[in-house]
């Protein structure tokens, strides 16, 4: 287990380097830079720009330094913790996104156990009751929940929860506890307000996880040794649980990987509809005006959730199976 | 002879020349099942999904909606009607006063309701506007060459036909969700045939080759996969410049969509090509001195060719929602330029959708289509599957 953990963690660091060079590439795509925009805006409000200022500043962001030279500076940063500084704020990154990288955690991690408890259930019936009435019409539910966008569900949730109950279901926690620091009354009003977007996001994840779920214990129950167990007399119940079940877990872990980029995603556009304290409406804010240093953090701290979720899947999964602890490699 | 000793069954001889191959000689039915091309095999067990031929139809008629948008469109693109801003949905009868009329819409009246400031319209019983039909209403440019003014319907003279509400402008919802689906649908298909062509060139290359170059690209696919699509999507199209013109910018988010979707594709035909290369026809091919190029194009690829187009079809949609998203947020394409996602940009406004929540309109095709391509590329997917 140990040799397994260390070569996964070994294959862990060049996905790291690589993911933080695109990243670096990517926000430095955009024509110009932020004082040049910014020189542009002060220019066309007919004020006089200060060469030697704007000089001196770009001197002090190390703007002016080659591209590689810039790259190792923020990756050197990042690795001390300095996120770089974001020039639309006037602040370091850090101060600017306080509690946002929390409570995106907490909402990635809720919606993937809302995706477990609700989807396990639901494919263990699916496939004991296969070509039922129930098990057509919760196919049939999720069909139309992988089918439809989850921006376009919270925006329709947000307009029925406003002509039904007429109140805003926006929002991760009442207005009153915002830039509060953390209190007992504030994680309860949190949880009270998660549970919108963690069902919006969660849908389409849930769905999909009762397909995969629905059709790996079909190929299960097929097989031989489940027709012995019955033969034997086992309880169908015993049956179900002790050996089908264990074998059809096996994705149920390993699935995170396809599934954490998509929730990651998913949760980034539906906080711009919900206007939640997240990262993604500041994301966007940021890649708009071009604050390079702050837009880059949040794609790397994404990018960062997502490898770090398959890497602590993959232990899970070898902790689960012996064949993959064993046999070395994580193939799958 | 003893044959009289039998009985009074005669000795019977089959004139007809003995052929040896009569146990091969099939009916023209199953003749015409043995000789049909993959394609054949395909289509026939295509059309026995009910669901996928619906979607199928559907989907045909949304793309050939997309050759004739100006005709089909009641309205102008940006035609406004200054005097019906955000006018509600407008319902079609058949009767008046019991008697039959035809197809007809009861004209607005306006109202502004000076406690909530919200524009109020109701239907004039008194106004009965029957609905033209092939007639001649708003000129357009069919396709910004051919100058034209013909339409599949529109309204009365001197009335108004809004099926699905107008919205700030007085603008005509339905027309212009029949203009953004031109747009809308081509994104899909333009960013599907760009990732179809890397998908194919990488995965082709990859799973050929093996040794190392079949290692860099896994780890490639890998860190592309680790990145949440969307942020990325983001990303990049914010670096499109701001000069570009929206002809351009459309090409640019196409261009981006496809980029990085082609990553299931590679693996499949990667996965495929691995195991088809040690197949001996193959191997004969090399021996007769055919290049990779040819043995993968004519040889290997074609052998599953159809199970990868189920597999674009099923991941159209995804790009088709990538771009509503991208437009949503206002990153994507910008208003001249119509889609559904520059559409429902009016709808983020949500007190604006609580009193006219007709705006939200184009969120009705965008889930048509996606479900059509979803339950499309499901029956494809197993009508590709030679196994089944």
């Amino acid at each position: 287990m140990f040799a397994y953990v260390i070569r996964r963690i070994l294959i862990m660091i060049p996905t790291l380097i690589a993911i933080s060079a695109i990243t670096f590439v990517i926000i430095q795509l955009p024509p110009g830079d932020y004082l040049s925009t910014l020189i542009a805006e002060l220019q066309s409000q007919g004020e006089n720009v200060d060469t030697a200022k704007i000089d001196a500043l770009r001197a002090q962001y190390g703007l002016d330094r080659p591209m590689i030279e810039q790259y190792l500076v923020w990756v050197w940063g990042l690795l001390n913790g300095d996120f770089g500084f974001s020039f639309e704020y006037q602040l370091p990154v850090a101060d600017v996104v306080g509690d946002r990288l929390f409570l995106t955690l907490v909402l990635n991690f809720t919606t993937i156990i809302f995706i477990w408890i609700v989807s396990f259930p639901i494919g263990i019936y699916s496939a004991t009751h296969q070509y039922s009435w129930g098990d057509y019409g919760l196919t049939f539910i999720g069909f139309i929940g992988l089918a439809t966008p989850n921006f376009l569900l919270a925006l329709v949730l947000l307009y029925f929860a406003n002509v039904w109950f007429g109140t805003s279901i926006g929002g991760l926690m009442d207005p009153v506890y915002i830039d509060q620091p953390w209190s007992v009354d504030k994680i309860l009003s949190v949880l009270e307000h998660l549970w919108v977007p963690v069902v919006v996001i969660g849908t389409s994840g849930t769905a999909g996880m009762i397909r995969r779920l629905r059709a790996n214990m079909l190929d299960e129950l097929q097989k031989q040794y489940v027709v012995t167990a019955r033969a034997k007399g086992l309880s169908p119940f015993k049956t179900l649980i002790k050996y089908p079940l264990r074998t059809a877990l096996n994705p149920f872990i390993a699935d995170i990987g396809n599934m954490l980029p998509q929730v990651v995603s998913g949760s980034a556009i539906v906080s711009m509809v919900l206007s939640l304290p997240t990262t993604g409406p500041m994301l966007i804010a940021a890649l708009q005006s071009q604050d390079m240093y702050l837009a880059g953090s949040f794609l790397i701290f994404l990018a960062l959730l997502t490898v770090v979720g398959m890497f602590l899947s993959d232990l899970a999964l070898a902790w689960l199976d012996p064949r993959i602890r064993l046999g070395g490699g994580a193939n799958r | 002879m003893s044959s009289s000793r039998r009985g009074d069954i005669p000795h019977y001889v089959n004139k007809a020349p003995f052929d040896p191959n009569v146990t091969e000689i099939l009916t023209p039915e199953q003749e015409r099942y043995y000789m049909a091309t993959q394609w054949q095999l395909m289509w026939w067990k295509l059309r026995r999904h009910r669901l996928a031929v619906i979607s199928g139809a559907i989907l045909v008629f949304m793309y050939f909606s997309v050759l004739i948008s100006e005709i089909l469109a009641p309205y102008g693109l940006s035609t406004r009607n200054t005097d019906f801003i955000y006018a509600p949905p407008q319902g079609i009868n058949l009767f008046h006063d019991g008697a039959f009329v035809g197809p007809f819409v009861y004209g607005l009246d306006y109202e502004l309701n000076m406690e909530t400031l919200k524009r109020e319209y109701t239907p004039n019983p008194e106004k009965v506007q029957p609905i033209r039909f092939f007639c001649l209403g708003d000129s357009y440019e069919f396709w910004g060459l051919v100058d034209g003014s013909f339409h599949l319907f529109c309204p009365a003279k001197d009335g108004t036909l809004f099926l699905l509400g107008t919205d700030r402008l007085g603008r005509d919802i339905l027309s212009r969700i029949v203009y953004g689906t031109r747009v809308s649908l081509t994104v899909g298909l333009f960013g599907i045939i760009i990732s179809f062509v890397i998908g194919i060139v990488v995965g082709g290359l990859a799973g050929y080759y093996g040794g190392w170059i079949d290692n860099l690209t896994q780890r490639i696919i890998e860190i592309i996969r680790s990145f949440p699509e969307l942020p990325l999507w983001m990303a990049l199209s914010a670096a499109l410049p701001v000069t570009w013109s929206p002809i351009l910018v459309y090409f640019g988010i196409t261009l981006i969509l496809g980029m990085l979707d082609w990553t299931g594709l590679a693996r499949a035909v990667r996965s495929k090509l691995l195991s088809l290369r040690e197949e001996d026809f193959a191997l004969a091919a090399q021996l007769m001195g055919a290049k990779p190029k040819r043995i993968i194009g004519r040889h290997l690829l074609p052998s599953f060719m159809s199970h990868l187009i189920a597999s674009a079809t099923l991941s159209i949609p995804s790009m088709i929602l990538g771009e509503t998203a991208l437009s949503f947020l206002g990153l994507g394409l910008r208003p001249p330029i119509t889609s559904w996602g520059v559409l429902l940009t009016e709808a983020q406004n949500i007190n604006a959708v609580e009193l006219y929540p007709w705006i939200m309109a184009p969120v009705i095709p965008v889930i048509i289509i996606v479900l059509a391509f979803n339950f499309f590329g499901d029956g494809l997917r197993d009508a590709a599957d030679p196994y089944r």
